[in-house]
Parts: C-alpha cells; sequence; structure tokens
C-alpha cells in the first residue's frame, strides 16, 4: 500500500495538512486541497488562486497563482477525505486515511528503549517540534466519528509537555474517539506523570504497554534498557492508580516464550486490574532481522506456552488476545481469542489461504514474513 | 551532523547480552521475609506475606536461606524467587510498592467492617437434632422469640455500621416459626435502607420443614435468599436433624424443590454438619448434594464445643474427620474430572485465598478475625454476641464473648467496648505465638471463640489446637493435590472467580 509520494512543490513556503477532495465545491473550503488527476485540458486561469491543487499533471506553474504539489507519479492511493500532509520539499503524505480503523500517528522517532525486534526502530534525530506541528494540525481535521486513533512513536512521552497537549486536544476535538497509546510506560514511574495524564480526564485513553517477562532482567535484556521492568510496573500501577486503562502487550519469540506461563501468572497476581493481555506474534521488520537468530522460534513449537498462557488468563476472567497469529497454527481451543489485528496494509494471506473457509475470520500473516 | 547520526545508529545497533542486564553485585542476594511448610517427604512449599507461593523440592529453603543458591546453576528457581519477592538483589525489592499494594487487597475485607448482622429471631423449633445447641420445642412466644423493641435496636445498630452492604441472617430455633417477625424487620430495613444509604442481602436459615408457597412468594418479592440445612441422603440426615413424627429429610428435599420453583436455583444454598454418624458416609454425602443439583457442598465438621457435645456420641477427633473430608473431596474431585463442575466450598475458599490476590470476606477464616469485624449477633433475648459460636456458648451459661445488651448498650459499647478491646488484642494471627511464624497464616485465621471453647484461654496454644490441625492439615492436602496431579490444579483453578 502507497502511503507516500512525491510532488514538485509550487508557492509552498510551508507545509501543509489538508483533506483531499476531488469535488471542486468541497475544495473552495481552506481545510481542502483539490486532487486532480488530469490537467491537459483545463484552463489555470480559471482556478480560483485560494485553492490548493495536488495533481499528476506538470503545471504551468506561471499560469497558477495559488499553491500546488504537481508531477505526482499518482494518487490513485488517495481516497476522499483522506488527510495529507505536503512538505516544502514535495513530499506528500498521507497521514489519515478515512476508510482504516488504523490510523496512527507518531509522535516521534525517539526512544528511551531499544527492543531486540523493535519494528520500527528509533532515531536519535531532533524530530518532535515538526512531528508535534503537523499533528496539531491533524487532529482538527478528523472526522468526529472517527472510531479509534493510535498514538505511536519511538516513545510518545518523550514529546514532554508536547504529550499532554497533543492529548487535550484530541480530548476536545475528538471525545468520541478511541485512543490508543504505544508506549512503554516507563516515564510514568513517575507518578506525577500518571497523575497528570488521569487530569486529562479521557476514559477513552488506553495505553499498551509491553511487559516481556516477570523476570527483570529477561525485560531488561529485551527493552535493552536497565531497570526499564522496574519502572514499567511501577508505571501500570501508577496509571491504575488514576483510572486510567493499560494494556499488556507480550511479543512472542525464543527469549520470551520460556517463562511466559509464569508472565501470565505474575500479570494476575501483580496486575489483576489490567484491562487487556495481547499475546503478540513477532512481525520481521526493523531490528528483529537483525536479531532473527536470537529471536525466531517457529510458532508451530510455542503453542503449548500460548495456549496455557491464554487460558489461564481467560479463567481469571482477564480479557486477553492473541494478534498476528494465523488460526491454523492455533490449538482450536484458544480460535476464540484470536483478532484480525495486523494493520490492513501490511496483511496478506497464502495462495494456500483462499481455500480457507475461515479465512475471513483469521489474522493471516505480515507481508513481511513472507520473505 | 549526517555522520553523527549514522555513528549514533551503530550505537544504537550495537546489542548488549544478557548478563549486562544482571543487577546482581557478587551473586548475592537478600532474604525477603517468607515461610516454608514440609508437604511431604519430597517436596515443600514456600509461601510469601502476600500469599504467593513456590512448590519446591525438599531441601530448597534451606539451600535459600543458607545463601547457597545459584543465579547461574538454579537460574529457573531464582527467577521465580526474584520475580515472586522471595528474594532481591538489592537490600529490598524495587517491586516493594507492588508488595505494599498487593498486602492492602489481600486485607481489604477490613475497608467497611461489619457486614453480616445475625439477628436469631426466635429459639424455638420443631426438631429436636441431636447436635443442636439452641433447639426448644415450646409454644412460649414470649420468652424465645426476639421482640419487636429488640428487632428496631437492633436494626439502629447495623444501620449504623460504616459497611454499605449489609447481610441480614435470619437464624434459629426455626427461624419460619417467627416468621411475623421477619417481616416486620424486613420491612422496616427497606423503610431505613435508602436513608442510610445501605445495600442489605436478606438470607434466612431454616429446616425447610415450615416452608410454603406463601412464604416463598414472600421471598421472592423481597430478595431473600434461603439457606437450607441438608446433613446428606435420607439415613444420615434423619438420624442427624430428628423431627417428632415426621421425616425432617424428606421435608428438606420437598422444601429445596419448592424454593427453587418459586425463588430461582441460585437463591437456595443448603449447608451440612458432619456428625460422628456422617463420618461413614462421605460418599453419600457428596452424591446426595450431587443429585440434588447443588453446584457444591461446604463440607463442616461439628462443633467441637458447647451443647452439641454434651452427649459423647457426637465427639469426634480432628483426625477423623480429615479422613472423612479427604474420601468426600477425592469424591468431588472425580466427578469434576468427569466433567462435572461440582465444588467443595471450605476449599474454595482455601484456593481462593492461595491462587488469586484476593481475599475472601468468610469470618470464619480471617486476620484480624471475623468477630465484630465481619459479623455480629443480636440473640433472641436482645443480647449481643460476637460471633454464632459465642451465643451458643451462652446456652451453656458461658458469656465470655457477650458483648452487651440492646437494651442497654450504645454502639461505641460493643464494639469499642472493653471486651471488645480485649479481643482484639489477639484476633490477628500476625501477632500470635504459631501464627505469625507459620506458612499458611495468609490463608488462614484467628478465632479466639475456639480458643476459649477448646483450651479455656482466648490466647489459644497452637501445638494441641484442633482449629490448626484441620486447618493447617486440608491446606497441605490441597498443596499436595495440586503439585501432584496438574489436572487437579485445572479444577481447583475452575472453582475459583
Amino acid at each position: 500500500m502507497v502511503l507516500r509520494t512525491k510532488g514538485k512543490p509550487h508557492n509552498l513556503h510551508e507545509f501543509a495538512v489538508l483533506k483531499a477532495t476531488r469535488f471542486k465545491h468541497k475544495a473552495d473550503n481552506e481545510n481542502y486541497c483539490l486532487l486532480v488527476d488530469d490537467l491537459k485540458d483545463i484552463d489555470f486561469s480559471k482556478f480560483d488562486n485560494e485553492l490548493f491543487i495536488v495533481t499528476t499533471s506538470p503545471l504551468d506553474e506561471t499560469s497558477f497563482g495559488g499553491k500546488s504539489l504537481h508531477t505526482i507519479k499518482s494518487l490513485s492511493h488517495i481516497s476522499e477525505d483522506d488527510i495529507l500532509y505536503i512538505g516544502t520539499d514535495g513530499n506528500l503524505r498521507t497521514i489519515y486515511r478515512k476508510s482504516s480503523y488504523q490510523n496512527y500517528l507518531l509522535l516521534t522517532e525517539r526512544c528511551n528503549s531499544n527492543c531486540l525486534m523493535c519494528s520500527q526502530p528509533p532515531k536519535d534525530k531532533d524530530d518532535i517540534q515538526h512531528l508535534h506541528d503537523i499533528h496539531l494540525k491533524l487532529i482538527p481535521l478528523i472526522p468526529k466519528d472517527c472510531f479509534e486513533i493510535g498514538l505511536t512513536g519511538g516513545e510518545p512521552t518523550a514529546l514532554g509537555d508536547k504529550f499532554f497537549e497533543l492529548l487535550t486536544l484530541i480530548t476536545k476535538e475528538l471525545p468520541n474517539t478511541e485512543v490508543h497509546i504505544l508506549t512503554n510506560g516507563r516515564s510514568f514511574s513517575i507518578n506525577a506523570l500518571a497523575e497528570k495524564l488521569g487530569e486529562i480526564n479521557n476514559p477513552r485513553l488506553m495505553l499498551g504497554i509491553p511487559l516481556y517477562s516477570d523476570f527483570y532482567q529477561i525485560h531488561d535484556y529485551v527493552v535493552q534498557a536497565k531497570d526499564a521492568y522496574y519502572q514499567t510496573l511501577m508505571g501500570i500501577q501508577n496509571l491504575k492508580r488514576y483510572n486510567i486503562r493499560v494494556e499488556i502487550r507480550v511479543v512472542l519469540h525464543k527469549i520470551t516464550i520460556p517463562r511466559l506461563e509464569r508472565l501470565a501468572e505474575f500479570i494476575y497476581r501483580n496486575m489483576p486490574f489490567v484491562d487487556h493481555v495481547a499475546f503478540m506474534g513477532l512481525e520481521i521488520m526493523g531490528y528483529t532481522k537483525a536479531n532473527l537468530h536470537d529471536l525466531w522460534i517457529d510458532p508451530v513449537d510455542y503453542m503449548e506456552e500460548l495456549e496455557k498462557s491464554v487460558s489461564f488468563l481467560a479463567r481469571r476472567k482477564i480479557h486477553t488476545s492473541i494478534y498476528n497469529t494465523p488460526l491454523c497454527l492455533l490449538p482450536q481451543d484458544i480460535w476464540g481469542f484470536n483478532r484480525k489485528s495486523i494493520s490492513d496494509w501490511k496483511n496478506v494471506y497464502f495462495e494456500e489461504c483462499n481455500k480457507c473457509v475461515l479465512k475471513d475470520e483469521c489474522g493471516g500473516l505480515f507481508a513481511s514474513a513472507e520473505k | 551532523m549526517e555522520k553523527d547520526l549514522i555513528q549514533k545508529r551503530r550505537e544504537f545497533r550495537t546489542f548488549k547480552d544478557f548478563d549486562y542486564y544482571d543487577q546482581s553485585s557478587k551473586n548475592s542476594y537478600n532474604l525477603m521475609p517468607f515461610n516454608f511448610f514440609r508437604l511431604n517427604e519430597k517436596r515443600e512449599v514456600l509461601i510469601n506475606e502476600i500469599g504467593d507461593f513456590i512448590l519446591a523440592p525438599a531441601g530448597s529453603f534451606e539451600k535459600i536461606v543458607s545463601k547457597k543458591l545459584s543465579k547461574e546453576n538454579d537460574a529457573e528457581l531464582y527467577a521465580d524467587l526474584i520475580s515472586n519477592f522471595f528474594i532481591s538483589e538489592e537490600i529490598y525489592s524495587p517491586n516493594i510498592d507492588i508488595i505494599a499494594n498487593r498486602y492492602r487487597t489481600k486485607k481489604m475485607f477490613l475497608e467497611s467492617f461489619t457486614g453480616l448482622h445475625i439477628f436469631v429471631i426466635s429459639l424455638r423449633c420443631e426438631h429436636t437434632c441431636s447436635y443442636c445447641q439452641v433447639s426448644r420445642v415450646t409454644q412460649n412466644k414470649d420468652k424465645f422469640d426476639m421482640n419487636i423493641s429488640h428487632i428496631d435496636k437492633g436494626i439502629d445498630l447495623m444501620m449504623k455500621s460504616p459497611n454499605p452492604n449489609l447481610t441480614m441472617e435470619f437464624q434459629g430455633g426455626e427461624a419460619l416459626l417467627a416468621i411475623d417477625n421477619i417481616k416486620y424487620a424486613i420491612a422496616k430495613t427497606k423503610e431505613l435502607a435508602p436513608v442510610y444509604g445501605k445495600n442489605i442481602n436478606y438470607v434466612i436459615c431454616t429446616n425447610l420443614a415450615l416452608i410454603d408457597e406463601d412464604i416463598l412468594q414472600y421471598c421472592k418479592e423481597n430478595s431473600i435468599l434461603i439457606s437450607a440445612s441438608l446433613d446428606g441422603p435420607k439415613s444420615v440426615h434423619d438420624k442427624n436433624r430428628n423431627k417428632p413424627h415426621a421425616s425432617s429429610y424428606d421435608l428438606a428435599v420437598k422444601g429445596i424443590k419448592l424454593s427453587r420453583e418459586i425463588i430461582g436455583k441460585e437463591n437456595v444454598s443448603a449447608l451440612m454438619t458432619t456428625t460422628s454418624h456422617s463420618l461413614k458416609y462421605p460418599i453419600e454425602i457428596v452424591d446426595e448434594y450431587f443429585n440434588l443439583d447443588f453446584n457444591g457442598i461446604f463440607l463442616r465438621n461439628i462443633s467441637p464445643y458447647g451443647f452439641a457435645l454434651r452427649t459423647q456420641k457426637n465427639k469426634y477427633e480432628t483426625k477423623e474427620f480429615l479422613s472423612f473430608y479427604k474420601k468426600a473431596l477425592n469424591r468431588i474431585i472425580q466427578l469434576n474430572k468427569e466433567g462435572h463442575h461440582f465444588t467443595e466450598d471450605f476449599s474454595r475458599i482455601l484456593l481462593t485465598k492461595m491462587l488469586t490476590p484476593f481475599n475472601v470476606g468468610f469470618v470464619d477464616m480471617q486476620s484480624p478475625a471475623g468477630l465484630i469485624n465481619g459479623v455480629i449477633v443480636f440473640n433472641y433475648d436482645g443480647a449481643v454476641y460476637a460471633t454464632d459460636e459465642s451465643r451458643m456458648l451462652a446456652e451453656e451459661k458461658d458469656f465470655s464473648f457477650k458483648l452487651g445488651h440492646l437494651d442497654e448498650n450504645s454502639y461505641n459499647d460493643i464494639f469499642y467496648g472493653t471486651k471488645s478491646q480485649k479481643i482484639s488484642q489477639i484476633w490477628a494471627n500476625e501477632t500470635l505465638a504459631g501464627c505469625s511464624d507459620c506458612a499458611f497464616q495468609q490463608y488462614c485465621g484467628a478465632d479466639p471463640v475456639h480458643n476459649w471453647a477448646t483450651q479455656g484461654d482466648i490466647y489459644g496454644y497452637r501445638p494441641t489446637s484442633s482449629f490448626c490441625e484441620k486447618n493447617m492439615e486440608i491446606i497441605r492436602y490441597l498443596f499436595e493435590l495440586m503439585d501432584s496431579d496438574k489436572e487437579v490444579k485445572r479444577i481447583f483453578e475452575n472453582w475459583i472467580n
């Protein structure tokens, strides 16, 4: 799936965040840009200079006084009311897809952990202000009936005060939208930060926090950060102190599997108040490729541990899910916990899967796993 | 700039190995508070202060406390001990706040104070059971029924409880002999409950002999639960529970069926008492409950004191009860292995304490004890007792646990008076010799009334206590069963909710 492309900017002095439309009457609104797939036969002088035109055609820059991004290879990937980022350098990125349930805002690529299997390895570059400015413009444009948005990174809390500013804005603009935040939770070991998040008072927040072992050393090794385990546990406790919903995320690989059942018991005994536990198949992306030797275990070989852990938590009435795993690998008694979780743009099925009657219910595979 | 970035990226991608994250200094560790118990010759159980346990080979405890455990060679046990707060690589565990939270959760039953209020609505009874402390076959209502003034005063005290969730339980004698007074009391509390912000559950304890459709319709309209007496099959029940000129069993079974029809199966429970006669029929008693479609059974020993034992024929040794209990429990496990969901409810209470981070508000097994904290008894004559057993002692002219009288004493006199204060000094097993270092402390409780009645001393002497003998052996046995049979562990996990 194409989410980014490039064109030639015209009259663009600062980046723009705009909704896309192919209807002229909608494009009169300042929040919109007009998508034009073929300009050949069009008289530019007839276009209002207030318009922002995004087009595949080369634009005669002298004939149009408005703003434009032109000579783009294709616009076929952009749907009506998608939200676009248009950079002064000509970058065109789809940052919100109206038809998708899986819209994520990447808040920063900075992170205070460095997980062995990170699918989106951190980068130490100062991207926070720029991305923040984009998101401040984006959030008011998101449809009010948006079911869910995700906030991800890097580590979202690396934004500091901007993180809370963003959530305050989301709470105001999108009161009916579920907000799923992927964080390592370490920052919330500082109680005041959990308290501050509680003060935003948005009952639709859900923090997805990874916990990879009940034993500190294994967790710290996986996330490549000393004290991360204790900080994360304290963070979860503090968040629940302020009634903020928490989902524990466990990635299944060679290092986490041996103590998986103990982790399930540990979660139940020490954090029975968590709102969700998700066991997640490994995505062969980012760092995982480099560390595959240390991480890879054939899912067939961990099904017993997974089944025991999932059914234990379910018996103890903890809401539990399995992500990123095709049904055909799972023992049938835990099929009910399987979710279609892979983002649509990276979800694939094998040729063989077309013969399967349960394909519609199946989580399928990561596109990256095909290789 | 670009060069810096590449350099940093390279640093990011050089991953540290597992040992780098080891926080121990010189492979040493500190002990956190925990105890142990030998389950049998081969196995022992280690239990920490919040009731988490580790089953381990015999000798593990000694190895751990003598600091001979190796992080490298005993890696799995070592990690188990660290993550479950038995040992720590720091002076105290960085998880200390989690432990504190866990401890608070285990003691949460203390948060709202007295919930169960027992009203002995009448001492009269039409049964003459061999073991009953209180039975009186009499028509003298004035003397043996709780009068309206005492009902009013009892309700006033109940409304003063800080607990928003109250249970009002009507006991006897046979409670239904005073059904008019029960109706009066319930009507009155329904009026007062919204004023005091109380949510009240009602329970009538009855032998069901007098139950009829009218009473049950009334129960249905007022959401009243029925707690019946059923000792087992006809041969056992009728021998234990004598009703002149009738079969108590036939009436009880008929009453259970009628009650279920009218107020719903989930609102009808039954309770058994194990007599010396019952001891011979563990399987039959379990099967009786199972065949009557109960979800479980509470295997309850006879109170080893008071009126119940006025004749020697009811007396039996704790070990006889334990043998009965195990046979019955194994029958229940067998039923579960055959695919039925059927519980033993004393075990279920213990297992909830053992296998979950929560506790159970079960007044016989908590520390601080359930008396006063969890339950109070208003007797038919207006006297106030700490527990149901306390008022039974009073029937034997022992008023040790009489806290006051509804006509004479205020809420503060009763709940904070000198007698309550005295009892409160010995009601926590954390402070009692023999309990304070017991591995099963977190699962068990303190019972000053039992100590007094059996040993003549409210503090109690643990080595010869029948309370300890029974509870410790049942807890040990539950561990042994779970340790030796994974299927049993799975069954037990399904019992708790």
